[in-house]
This record gives structure tokens, C-alpha cells and sequence, in this order.
């Protein structure tokens, strides 16, 4: 009766083991599925065109090659704009708030205070980012609430957590003992806090960096809400981008073979760009830490 | 005091974290050119003594100071933070070389941070710190090499050279052989008598020895109060107080 | 100079520095960084203000209503309530959770106490590459790839064999709250998995031993020292997985049917607050209705900040030590 119970129990916890096992492969379909599509629909749409081509004509024939194939090049252009853009509004308040917080605040109220916004601000759902950029411009300026400006501060809503939170993460595994050597040698402290602190913490700043823009690249829905379907790439600052996303969302809605044919493409050149993104980050980082702990 | 002059002065000196006080109503004298150690059993504010004799205290969170040090007759509190850290360099109890520049980098990092150098005169400002450290035999084929492929007792006596290149007239040291092995710890006791020709220098230890054979001056502190301050050799044969006899008798501590 | 009566080592390297205070520098520096602190604050602070100055005209107009009202309707009524709107949310959030969560455990579970060391690393990589898909790719590759199995395999056999439930009714046609909710599973899978597994990797090995030393099995010293101790950051991960769940929009846009009724199955058409906003937003037939649209967002913010701030409240505690480690 013992023994069996024994045995009981022992088969229980295989068991257990099996169906935790089955969560990963249940988990890992779905993932697998995705790129596989990707991959299979999005190849066959590269070619020099795809990356230099404006967006063709729709095209409603079912006969594939009856309809001008076209490009992304516009979206292409609209993603690095936008990024180019986000980043340049994002990264200097996100190191910014976490500089402020780390080297100033210590363990005071605005240091609490900066690392909290920062985590409220990582809950906030994208849609959101783009309703309150469209509301900004609508109070103050009304011709601009589809534009690349509106487009930018959108993405840049979302990137500064981000960057806040990878920053101050890096420049908090920067031991004291650094800061003190800096000012014990009579150092002013903003000298040592850019040439020295954050000189020692790049690898995560840079990887903070690196992955807010990741994020910002495959965002779609804050600037669908300030955007209106351009489809003729950057004609001013004043008029809105299609990024690459957006781009995916409008073709993939439309009844247009050729367009839904780019959009794969577009997907499948959006996933290589963020996925290599944030391998090399991780490896700039893995290595920079590893030679900074000198081994 | 044997006709040294006296080049620090702390008076009535107290420290905190928060609330609770780390050091009381110090007195001391620390002679020109020669060497003080502070000692005293761990946690009894040596520590935060010598930390505030540069300023580096006040830099902790809700650190206070109260009570004056006078460096050369200045009141150090009145001084600017950075300029009296130019004076009053520290070696700390942990190597703690900047990881992410080189062996030359982090010598001349005071001067390249805070002056107008030459590339010739911070060549020559980085050979001779690192000649006075003793290390420059060590490294002279390497100097671009990181920081961090040294030894922990080349690494201690890099730290060394990095305060020296910032031309202190002070030196703390902060139990500056306790990370390290005895060899490493004989090399850094002998270039601290070689650094009395130059520098006033402050070392804490927690070892007796250690204070009997690097110092001219010895302090000992417990639980945060002076117990008694003299020339080394008083203190050692004939302390003044019981506290003092105990400990250097080994009874605690 | 600040050198002492011949203490100078460098007599012949001297030259003379400019002193300059630190002090400017300084100022500076805090000012700017400063800058950056108090800007990432006033984004939070404008959120609120911006949204409800957008939705003042809706505010004005319904009031508390905006809560009771079950229809959005343009036409012929220009009446706008939130309640459709919620109703998706909650139930595809909840759905979502429903499934995600066994398989996000189960998944923890697997990386912290069975699989083989050298797998674990890769594995949870994996895992984590589903979060660095685009929401769009998601919504994509379910439109075109998932929408027609859910409608020609899935639903008409969960029709058959669940229908009496009253959850399966209706007409599979694939674009419905179940494909949305599913997409959403699997899109909050990588959060609840990490922060569950770090959760478990965080329970000390005396923990584990003390079950062992008792004889206990493999799951046992899962079921019964694991979880328990890991419980706090666990559920932390579950409520951040609902953060993500009640905030995605592509995804769920592409896939959930866009009508603006409170569904009556799960295979019934719907829209979530952020689809909602996605599908109608540039589209809206009048000011009230935009409005409206921006206070169903306030809303939105309120519930997704709250769920997240709770979230971090419980993981800050579990980190101060305050959590599991002294109950």
C-alpha cells in the first residue's frame, strides 16, 4: 500500500513535468507559426525594387502579374525619419531624468518619484501615447496633429520609460566605490558623472537606447491616430510619414494582392530589423560587460 | 609636537548617517610629513574620520559633518568640495580603479579632468605617480593595457598613483592593504615610508602591526570618540588609557 | 595654489591651472538633467490633461452615463456609452489570462525547476522573442493565417461539443472575440513567463532542500515550496500580463470584428477600448463622437496606470524583502 502511493506520487510529479514541458512547445507554435509565414510569404516579395520602389497603385486584378509590383522605399524612409526623430526628443530626457535621478536624487523623494513616472509610464498602452498627441496638437496647433512632429512625440511617449528605466538600471550597477574614487580626486561631480559614471554604464545605456528604439520601430497604433494615409513618402515636417507598420496595417486591411504581397515583405524586413536590434544589443552588452569586469 | 608643523587640524569634529552619529567631538593634530594611523575595532568610526578629512562624507545619503578641520589654517568647510579633494587625495579599502579606461588613462584621470596639460607634461605627470607608486617597472611596456588586467595589489598601488597624479598634499588611506595578500601588503607598507618624504599621509588599519611599523603618529578611536592620540611609540608601550592597553594587548577588538 | 610649503612633487610640471569652481559646472548639469526629470513627470501629469480636455465635450454632454450607456451609435442617436467597449475589454482580457496563465506557469515552471540547465537560457529567449514581435505582425499573421482555421476547424467544433455552454453560440466566422482573445494570450505569455520565472529562480535553495529532505517529490517541492514562496511575484506578473492585455490595439483591432455591441458569445463581433479608438478614432462622424472616443482613452489610462502602478507596488515589496520572505 506504501509502495504504491509511492509509485503514485513519483509518476504524479513526471507527469507534471511532462505538461510543464508541453506549456513551452504549446507556447513556442504560435512563435514558430509566425516567423515561418513571415518568412515564407515575405521572401519572395525582395528584390532591389522592394527597397527602392515607391508604394504601387492598388491593384484589384487576381492575376498577380497583371499588377505593378512596386516598393516600400516611403515607409522605409518614414520609419528612419520617425526614429531619427523620437530619438532625438526621447533619449535626452530619458538619460536626462536618469542621471538626475541616480547621481542627485540617491534614495530621496524625486528619485522615487523619477523611477516611478518611469514604470507608470511603461504600463501606458500605445493607442494612448497617440490620443494624447493628437489632443496636444489639437489644443495648440490644429494643422499639425497629423504630422511627423505629432508622429514623433507619440513615439517619443513611449520610448522614454524606456530609456529612463535601462539607464538608471545601468548607472545603478556602477559601484560607489567609482563615484568616490571620481571625487576623491576632486572631480567635479557633473565631470564624473558623464566622463566617468556614464562612461562606465554605456553598455546598458546603449542597450536601453537600442531597445526603445526596437520598440518605437514596430509601433503602429499611436501613429495611426496621427497620420493620415500618406502615401507619397516625406514631403515636409508639416505632413505626416507612413511608417513601416503603419504601412503593413493599411495593406494588410486592403483588398489589393500587390499590396498585401509588400506588406509580408514589409513584416518580414520589420522583424529582421528589430530581432537584429536586440541580439546585437545584447551582445554589445555581454561583451562590454564582460571585458569591463576584466576577464 | 616634536617641531613638525601641523598640517590638519580637526576640532570638535562629529559625523552621522541619518541619526545615528558615527564619530564625536574629535580632536586631533595631524603633523606635516609624517605618517598618523587611526585605529581602533571595526564599526568604531575610523573609517568616517579620515572621510571626512577630504569631504567624501558628506556625499553619502543624509550624511552630516559638524565641528571644523583646518588644512593649512583653512577651515575645509569653507573651501570649495572639489578643490579640497585636489589636496586631500584617498586611497580607498577596495582597488577601485576606474574599470572601463586604461592603466594610463586612469592615472591622469585628475589632471586631464581638471587642468590644461600638455601631452608632455601629463606623460611626465603619469611616469612620476606612477614611479612614486612603485609600479612603474610593472607596467611601463603596458600602460594602455585596461585597468583591470592588474593585480589587486598593482591594482591598489594604480589607485595610488591616480591620487598622487592629482598632487595632494594629503594622503588618506582607507585600510588600503586590507584586499590584499601579504606580499602585496609588505610593497604598499614600504611605499608608504617612501611617501612621508613628500606627504602628509592618514592610514586607518585594524592592524596593530601594521601601525606599529608604518607610523609615526598613532590615533585610536572606539565606539566613535578619540581614546587616545600620541607619537606611535607612546601609544604602543605606554598607552595612557585601558581601553587602549587592551586593545593593543590583543584582549578585544 | 593650493601646494603646501615644498610639498610639491612636480615642481618642474606645474603649470598654472585655471581653478575654476566646480560650482557652475554643477549647476548646469543638475539643471539639465533636472530638465529631463521634470519633463518625464509632466508627460505623465499632461496625459491626464490632455485627455480630458479631448474629452471634455463628452464628459459635459453624458457625464456618468458615459458608464451606463450600453450603445455607441452614431447614427441616428449620436449617444455614446462606454459599456460595449468594456465588455470586450474585460472579456478578451480575461479569456486571455484564462488561457495564458496555465501555459505562462507552466512554462516557469519548466525553466526554473526541470529543464536541463543548458536549455534554459535559449528557451527563455525564445519566449521573450514573442515580445519583440510587432502588435501589427500579430494582427496580420492572425487575419490572414489564424482568423480561417478559427473559423473552418476551431469554432464549429467548439460549436458542436461546447455549444450548450452558451459561450460557443452564434456564428463562427473566425473574426471574433475568442481569435482576439487568443492573440492576446499569446501576446502576454513572455510577460507573465518572465516575471514568474524570475519569481521562482528568486526561491533560496533551502527552500527546495527542506522539501527534499522530507521526502517530497519533483512537483511537491514545486507545488508546495516553489510556488508558495514565489507566489507574490507571480501573481505581480499575472496583473502586468492584464496591463498588457487591456492596452493592445493592432492585434486585436484586426481581428475582433469591429462592432460596437456588447458581444454575446465569444464568437460574437466586439471591440475593446483600444480598438475601439483604432478602428473609429479617424473616422468619427462628429466632435462628440471624437470626444467620446478620447474619454473612452482616460478611461483606458486610468485602469492600465492603476493595474500597473499595483503591479510594481507588489513587485517593489517582494523586492524590499517586506513580501514573501517573512510571511
Amino acid at each position: 500500500m506504501k509502495f504504491d502511493r509511492h509509485q503514485r506520487r513519483k509518476i504524479f510529479s513526471h507527469g507534471m513535468t511532462v505538461l510543464s514541458g508541453l506549456a513551452i512547445v504549446v507556447i513556442l507554435i504560435p512563435l514558430i507559426a509566425i516567423l515561418y509565414e513571415v518568412i515564407v510569404q515575405g521572401l519572395p516579395a525582395f528584390s532591389v525594387g522592394f527597397f527602392t520602389k515607391q508604394f504601387p497603385v492598388p491593384c484589384g486584378s487576381s492575376n498577380p502579374s497583371a499588377c505593378p509590383q512596386g516598393g516600400i522605399a516611403p515607409a522605409i524612409q518614414g520609419t528612419f525619419i520617425l526614429i531619427g526623430m523620437s530619438s532625438l526628443i526621447a533619449l535626452p530626457i530619458g538619460i536626462g531624468a536618469a542621471m538626475f535621478a541616480v547621481e542627485y536624487g540617491g534614495q530621496s523623494v524625486w528619485a522615487r518619484a523619477i523611477s516611478t513616472m518611469a514604470d507608470v509610464l511603461s504600463g501606458l498602452p500605445s493607442i494612448l501615447a497617440g490620443v494624447f498627441a493628437y489632443s496636444l496638437f489639437l489644443q495648440y496647433n490644429r494643422t499639425l496633429t497629423f504630422s511627423t512632429f505629432s508622429e514623433a512625440i507619440a513615439l517619443a511617449v513611449l520610448m522614454v520609460p524606456v530609456v529612463t528605466r535601462a539607464t538608471e538600471e545601468a548607472l545603478r550597477t556602477v559601484p560607489q566605490s567609482v563615484r568616490e574614487a571620481a571625487l576623491a580626486l576632486g572631480i567635479p561631480r557633473w565631470k564624473s558623472a558623464l566622463r566617468i559614471t556614464l562612461i562606465t554604464a554605456l553598455p546598458g545605456v546603449v542597450t536601453g537606447a537600442l531597445l526603445s528604439i526596437a520598440r518605437a520601430a514596430g509601433e503602429s497604433a499611436p501613429i495611426l491616430l496621427t497620420s493620415l494615409f500618406s502615401l507619397h513618402g516625406f514631403t515636409g515636417f508639416n505632413y505626416s510619414v507612413t511608417p513601416m507598420p503603419l504601412w503593413i496595417y493599411y495593406a494588410a486591411t486592403s483588398p489589393y494582392h500587390n499590396w498585401q504581397v509588400l506588406a509580408w515583405g514589409t513584416a518580414l524586413f520589420l522583424v529582421l530589423i528589430i530581432l537584429s536590434i536586440s541580439v546585437v544589443s545584447r551582445i554589445v552588452l555581454n561583451r562590454l560587460t564582460r571585458r569591463a569586469a576584466g576577464g | 609636537m616634536d617641531g613638525s608643523s601641523i598640517k590638519m587640524r580637526v576640532q570638535d569634529l562629529s559625523a552621522y548617517y541619518g541619526k545615528s552619529r558615527a564619530i564625536e567631538h574629535i580632536q586631533l593634530d595631524i603633523p606635516e610629513r609624517k605618517v598618523v594611523a587611526v585605529m581602533g575595532p571595526s564599526g568604531c568610526g575610523k573609517s568616517t574620520l579620515v572621510r571626512c578629512l577630504n569631504r567624501i562624507h558628506e556625499t553619502a545619503p543624509k550624511a552630516r559633518v559638524e565641528g571644523t578641520v583646518l588644512l593649512d589654517g583653512e577651515d575645509l568647510y569653507a573651501l570649495d568640495a572639489t578643490l579640497v579633494r585636489r589636496r586631500v587625495g584617498m586611497v580607498f579599502q577596495k582597488p577601485n580603479p576606474f574599470a572601463t579606461m586604461s592603466i594610463y588613462n586612469n592615472v591622469s584621470a585628475a589632471p586631464r579632468f581638471g587642468g590644461h596639460y600638455s601631452r608632455d607634461e601629463m606623460d611626465r605627470i603619469v611616469v612620476r605617480s606612477l614611479k612614486q607608486a612603485a609600479l612603474w617597472d610593472e607596467v611601463r611596456e603596458r600602460v594602455d593595457a585596461p585597468a583591470t588586467s592588474l593585480s589587486g595589489g598593482q591594482q591598489q598601488r594604480l589607485c595610488i598613483a591616480r591620487a598622487l597624479a592629482a598632487q595632494p598634499e594629503v594622503l588618506l588611506m582607507d585600510e588600503p592593504c586590507s584586499a590584499l595578500d601579504p606580499l602585496a601588503t609588505a610593497k604598499i607598507e614600504q611605499l608608504i615610508s617612501e611617501l612621508k618624504q613628500e606627504y602628509t599621509v592618514v592610514i586607518v588599519t585594524h592592524n596593530m602591526q601594521q601601525a606599529a611599523r608604518v607610523s609615526d603618529y598613532s590615533a585610536f578611536l572606539y565606539l566613535g570618540k578619540l581614546i587616545e592620540f600620541g607619537p606611535t611609540e607612546e601609544v604602543f608601550e605606554r598607552p595612557k588609557d585601558h581601553l587602549t592597553e587592551a586593545y593593543i594587548t590583543g584582549r578585544f577588538g | 595654489m593650493p601646494m603646501g610649503s615644498g610639498a610639491n612633487p612636480f615642481p618642474s610640471s606645474s603649470p598654472s591651472r585655471p581653478r575654476r569652481p566646480a560650482r557652475w559646472g554643477n549647476r548646469i548639469f543638475a539643471f539639465l538633467t533636472g530638465a529631463g526629470a521634470v519633463i518625464l513627470v509632466g508627460i505623465v501629469l499632461a496625459l491626464f490633461v490632455f485627455l480630458y480636455l479631448g474629452a471634455k465635450q463628452s464628459i459635459d454632454t453624458f457625464g456618468f452615463r458615459f458608464f451606463t450607456i450600453s450603445i455607441w451609435n452614431p447614427f441616428p442617436y449620436n449617444v455614446y456609452g462606454i459599456v460595449p467597449f468594456l465588455a470586450g475589454t474585460l472579456i478578451t482580457s480575461s479569456v486571455a489570462l484564462f488561457v495564458a496563465v496555465p501555459l505562462s506557469l507552466g512554462a516557469a515552471i519548466f525553466l526554473t525547476q526541470q529543464a536541463p540547465r543548458w536549455m534554459r537560457g535559449p528557451v527563455a529567449q525564445l519566449i521573450e522573442l514573442l515580445a519583440a514581435i510587432p502588435s501589427i505582425i500579430y494582427g496580420f499573421w492572425a487575419l490572414i493565417v489564424l482568423v480561417p482555421i478559427m473559423r473552418y476547424d476551431i469554432e464549429p467544433k467548439l460549436y458542436t461539443y461546447l455549444g450548450w455552454t452558451g459561450l460557443f453560440s452564434g456564428t463562427p466566422i473566425g473574426l471574433d472575440v475568442l481569435t482576439a482573445s487568443l492573440v492576446l494570450a499569446v501576446m502576454v505569455i513572455p510577460t507573465i513567463t518572465a516575471i514568474s520565472r524570475d519569481a521562482m529562480a528568486a526561491v533560496p535553495i533551502s527552500q527546495k532542500e527542506a522539501a527534499l529532505s522530507l521526502g517530497a517529490t519533483n512537483w511537491e517541492v514545486t507545488r508546495r515550496s516553489v510556488i508558495p514562496y514565489a507566489r507574490t511575484g507571480i501573481f505581480a506578473g499575472i496583473v502586468l500580463g492584464l496591463g498588457r492585455a487591456l492596452g493592445e490595439t493592432m492585434a486585436v483591432t484586426l481581428v475582433i470584428g469591429n462592432s460596437n455591441h456588447v458581444p454575446k458569445s465569444l464568437f460574437s463581433q466586439g471591440q475593446t477600448i483600444a480598438s475601439g479608438i483604432a478602428n473609429q478614432f479617424l473616422e468619427a462622424s462628429s466632435p462628440l463622437e471624437l470626444s467620446a472616443l478620447i474619454e473612452a482613452g482616460l478611461v483606458l489610462l486610468v485602469i492600465a496606470l492603476a493595474i500597473n502602478v499595483g503591479a510594481r507596488v507588489i513587485l517593489g515589496r517582494l523586492q524590499t524583502g517586506r513580501g514573501v520572505g517573512q510571511e
